[in-house]
C-alpha cells in the first residue's frame, strides 16, 4: 500500500475496518469524532454494523453486547465520554471479553475544553472501572502508529481476552501525516466457543461479572491477576533512542514522546548525553527496563501532559536511585521543546552534566 | 430437585418443564410472580422452537439471576443497560432471538434512556417488563413505578409527589415511539391474567420473529416481601392498587403483528 496523507481519527478508524473490525458503537465527541464519521459510510458499505448511540453509557453497552457475540467491536471517545464508559469497562473487564476503546484524550477536568491532553493516564491505566483490573493500554505516538497499533490491539484482546485502550490525544486525533494503511483482512467465518451465539448442540454459554458467593469472586479475582501479571511478563512495549551512552533520560510517551525526540537531537547538539524512553505500553509499564536505565543515567525527566502521572510510575521504578526532574503541562497546552530543553540544562547543571 | 418420570403408555403426559426452563431451585421468595413469568417466557421460547437461538439478557435486580432458570444463552447487563447490550447482540448476530427481562427500577429508572432509544430505533427486540412498584433486591425503597402514598424503605411517610415526583406508566410512553410495534401491559395477578400474560408474550416474541420491530410487555406483579403482605393478599393489593393505576391494555400494535396467529 502506497503512503498517503492522514488524519489521525480517520486512520486509525480506517486500519480497524481493514484489520477485521465488525462492528462499530460510539457518540459523538470532540476531538475524535471523525471516526465516527468515517466509519458511519465506511462500515454500512461492507455490511458491517455501525451504530450511533444515544450516549457514551450506551454506546459501550452495545460494545459489551457485541463482544460477547465473539466479533471485533470497537468504539473510540473522549474524556468525558470514556468516564461515562466506565462501567461498562468493569463490567467487560469481570466478564473476560475482548474489547478495545479508543480515548482521544482532551483537556479536563469537567468539560476542560477540546485541546490535546494526557491526563487520562491514571484513569486508564490504573482504575478505568471498579473493582481490581487493568487493561492492556497503548500509546501511539505518529498516525502510522496508531495504525500499527489498532492490529495489535484486537490481537491482544483477543489473545488474553481482555479490554485493550489506545490512549491518543486530541493532537494525535487531529494531525495529518504520511501513513500507510494495511490491506484489507478478510473477516473471520466462525465465532468463538465462549460466544453466545444460541446453545444449539451444546450446554447454554452465560457471560457474567456477577459471583455472589464471595469465595467463588475471589478465584475469579485470582485468576484474572494471574492473566495480569502474564500480560505484565510479555506484552510490555517501549521505544528506546539513544541511550548506549546517556547519562540522562528523558521518558515521555505519545505526542510527548515526540516533542523529546526533537530535545534529545537539540540536546546532543549541545553535548548534552541524553537518551529517550518512550513506553508504547502504558500498562503493562516498561518499569524493569527504567529501573535498568537508572543503574547507567544519572537523572531522569520524565515529560507529561498533566500534573505528572506516569510519572509516578517512573519514580516507583527508579526506586529512588537517581533524581527525577518533572516538566509537564496541562488543559491543552503542549509542551515546547526550548521549555523542555531548558528543564533537561537545569537537570544536567544540577548534576554537573552540563557541557 | 424433581425427576424426570417415564409416562405409562396408557397415560397422556399434561404438564411437565418446559425444556427451555431448568429444574434450578428458586432463589425467589414465597409469593414471587418472577417464577411464574419465568416459566410463561420458557414455554414461549419452546412453543415456538426458537430455544437454540435464543440469547437473553438478565437485568440487575431480583431477577439477576434469571439465567440460572431460562435454559438459554445469557449475558448478564450491568443496571438498566439490558437494551443497549441487546442491541448490539441483535445487530451483530440478526439471526439470533434477543430478549432482554427487567425489573421497574431497571428499565423505568436507571435504563430509561437505553429503553426509549432501543424502542425507537425499533430494535428487533424483545423486552419483558416486570412491574411490582418497588426495589425488591436492595429492600423494598421506592421505584419509580411506586404509587403516590405507597409507603416505602425510602418512602416512610409514603410516597409524596411534590417529594419523589409521581409514578411512571412506561408502557404509556413506550408505545410513543416509532420504532414499537407492540407495548402491552398485562398482570400475572390470578389465571386468566397468567394465560393473556402468556399471549402478549409470545406475541411479542413472534414480533422479532417476523422482524417487525420492538416489542415490549409490561406485567404487573408482586412483591410480597416488601409489600409486607402475605402472597395472596399481595396479589389482591395489586390487582385494586396498582391496575387502577396502570390500566391492562395494549397500547400500540400494528397492523402486521396483529395478523401474527399467536
Amino acid at each position: 500500500m502506497a503512503k498517503q496523507l492522514l488524519k489521525g481519527n480517520v486512520a486509525f478508524a480506517e486500519a480497524a475496518v481493514r484489520f477485521g473490525l465488525q462492528a462499530y458503537f460510539g457518540y459523538p465527541i470532540t476531538p475524535q469524532s471523525e471516526a465516527l464519521e468515517h466509519l458511519s459510510g465506511r462500515m454500512l458499505r461492507e455490511a458491517r454494523v455501525f451504530l450511533q448511540a444515544e450516549s457514551e453509557v450506551a454506546a459501550i453497552n452495545m460494545v459489551y453486547g457485541a463482544a460477547c457475540c465473539g466479533v471485533r467491536v470497537m468504539t473510540s471517545t473522549s474524556g468525558p465520554g470514556f468516564s461515562l464508559m466506565a462501567e461498562g469497562l468493569s463490567y467487560i473487564a469481570g466478564s473476560e471479553i475482548p474489547v478495545v476503546v479508543v480515548n482521544m484524550m482532551r483537556g479536563g477536568p469537567g468539560l476542560g475544553n477540546i485541546q490535546p491532553s494526557q491526563a487520562d493516564y491514571f484513569f486508564m491505566t490504573k482504575s478505568a472501572g471498579h473493582g481490581d483490573f487493568h487493561p492492556i493500554v497503548l500509546a501511539p505516538a505518529s498516525v502510522q502508529e496508531i495504525i500499527d497499533m489498532m492490529g495489535l490491539a484486537f490481537e491482544l484482546a483477543e489473545k488474553y481476552r481482555t479490554l485493550v485502550l489506545i490512549a491518543g490525544d486530541g493532537s494525535l486525533g487531529q494531525m495529518m501525516e504520511s501513513a500507510e494503511l494495511p490491506p484489507m483482512q478478510p473477516l473471520p467465518a466462525l465465532r468463538p466457543n465462549w460466544a453466545v451465539t444460541g446453545a444449539d448442540g451444546r450446554e447454554p454459554n452465560v457471560i457474567t461479572s456477577l459471583y455472589l458467593v464471595a469465595e467463588h469472586l475471589e478465584e475469579v479475582n485470582l485468576r484474572l491477576q494471574a492473566k495480569l501479571a502474564d500480560i505484565r511478563q510479555h506484552e510490555v512495549r517501549f521505544v528506546e533512542a539513544q541511550t548506549a551512552d546517556a547519562e540522562l533520560l528523558l521518558v515521555a510517551y505519545g505526542t510527548s514522546g515526540r516533542i523529546c525526540t526533537s530535545v534529545m537531537r537539540q540536546a546532543r547538539q549541545k553535548g548534552i548525553k541524553v537518551g529517550l524512553l518512550r513506553p508504547q505500553t502504558l500498562w503493562p509499564f516498561p518499569a524493569q527496563r527504567i529501573g535498568e536505565l537508572c543503574e547507567q543515567v544519572r537523572g531522569i525527566l520524565v515529560v507529561e501532559m498533566s500534573a505528572g502521572q506516569m510519572l509516578e510510575d517512573v519514580d516507583h521504578a527508579a526506586g529512588g536511585r537517581v533524581p527525577i526532574r518533572f516538566h509537564g503541562r496541562m488543559g491543552g497546552m503542549i509542551p515546547m521543546v526550548d521549555d523542555v530543553l531548558a528543564d533537561l540544562q537545569a537537570l544536567a547543571t544540577s548534576l554537573g552534566l552540563a557541557p | 430437585m424433581s425427576q424426570a418420570v417415564a409416562v405409562p403408555e396408557d397415560m397422556e403426559q399434561v404438564y411437565a418443564y418446559p425444556r427451555s426452563l431448568t429444574q434450578a431451585n428458586s432463589h425467589y421468595c414465597p409469593g414471587c410472580v418472577h417464577g411464574i413469568v419465568h416459566r410463561l417466557v420458557a414455554e414461549v421460547i419452546d412453543e415456538l422452537g426458537i430455544r437454540e437461538k435464543t440469547i437473553g439478557v438478565a437485568p440487575v435486580g431480583c431477577a439477576v439471576l434469571v439465567y440460572n432458570y431460562i435454559n438459554t444463552d445469557f449475558v448478564e447487563a450491568a443496571h438498566g443497560r439490558a437494551p443497549a447490550m441487546a442491541t448490539g447482540i441483535k445487530r451483530v448476530s440478526p439471526d439470533k432471538i434477543v430478549f432482554t427481562y427487567q425489573g421497574d427500577g431497571d428499565l423505568a429508572a436507571i435504563g430509561t434512556a437505553e429503553i426509549i432509544h432501543a424502542a425507537n430505533r425499533g430494535e428487533r427486540i424483545t423486552t419483558v417488563f416486570i412491574n411490582n412498584a418497588i426495589y425488591g433486591m436492595t429492600g423494598g425503597q421506592m421505584a419509580p413505578t411506586t404509587l403516590e402514598g405507597m409507603i416505602t424503605t425510602s418512602t416512610p411517610g409514603g410516597r409524596d409527589h411534590l417529594l419523589a415526583g409521581y409514578p411512571m406508566r412506561m408502557s404509556e410512553i413506550l408505545a410513543q415511539t416509532a420504532g414499537a410495534v407492540y407495548v402491552a401491559r398485562e398482570a400475572a395477578l390470578d389465571l386468566a391474567g397468567i394465560r393473556r400474560t402468556k399471549r402478549a408474550i409470545k406475541r411479542a416474541f413472534l414480533a422479532q420473529i417476523h422482524g417487525l420491530g420492538f416489542a415490549s410487555v409490561e406485567v404487573l406483579a408482586t412483591c410480597p416481601t416488601n409489600w409486607g403482605l402475605d402472597p395472596w393478599a399481595a396479589m389482591q393489593w395489586a390487582k385494586e392498587n396498582l391496575g387502577a393505576f396502570y390500566p391492562l391494555d395494549t397500547f400500540k400494535i400494528t397492523d402486521e403483528v396483529k395478523a401474527l396467529p399467536v
